[in-house]
């Protein structure tokens, strides 16, 4: 599934909003949720997972095609972890 | 570093303030747009979400496990796992913040 295809499921189940309406709404969502991150908190969404960062050292990397050594800044990654409902369905069909 | 935790209040909240639904429309729109990824994921499809990131399932096989308690091995039974792959754009916004 891909974003324009999640946009038309939403947008059908609600006739009473404009496509466009339902777009923005998916925005805010995930755009929210970035957001959240980038000022240093985390995304609870029970049932579904938890979004957070995780720091990463800054370390010497090399370019995989001179082999040169070059030096990678301190970051953070966003993380995700399915939550335990979302975690069961997905080994539930197949047992 | 104000870490505060976001929730599904705050997403419907948002909602309701950026597209000016009711209270209760926005709250039940945030829950569908979840409800959506979920059921599409367990019915085994990846979610792509450009500019957000990528919900990828991985079916990972049978492996001998161990209790790390009392040492004894046990069978881990294959099953699928949800990983999340994040956006350039993601990556890149959480860390001009910094």
């Amino acid at each position: 599934m891909i974003r324009s295809e999640l946009v038309a499921s939403v947008a059908q189940a609600n006739p009473h909003l404009s496509h466009k309406d339902v777009e923005r709404v998916v925005a805010t969502v995930f755009d929210s949720i970035i957001d959240a991150l980038a000022e240093g908190g985390r995304v609870e969404l029970r049932g579904f997972g938890a979004f957070s960062t995780r720091a990463r050292d800054a370390r010497t990397g090399r370019n995989p095609r001179t082999g040169e050594a070059v030096p990678v800044e301190a970051k953070r990654v966003p993380y995700f972890k399915a939550g335990k409902e979302l975690r069961e369905k997905l080994n539930a069909e197949d047992e | 570093m104000a870490a505060h935790t976001l929730t599904r209040a705050d997403l419907s909240d948002a909602v309701h303030r950026e597209i000016g639904l009711s209270r209760a429309d926005s709250a039940q729109l945030v829950e569908q747009v979840l409800d959506e990824i979920c059921s599409a994921l367990t019915k085994g499809q990846n979610v792509k979400i450009s500019s957000f990131g990528t919900f990828m399932l991985r079916d990972k096989g049978r492996r001998i496990g161990r209790n790390p308690k009392t040492g004894k091995e046990v069978p881990i039974e294959p099953r699928r796992v949800l990983t999340f792959r994040p956006s350039q754009l993601m990556r890149d916004r959480i860390n001009a913040a910094g």
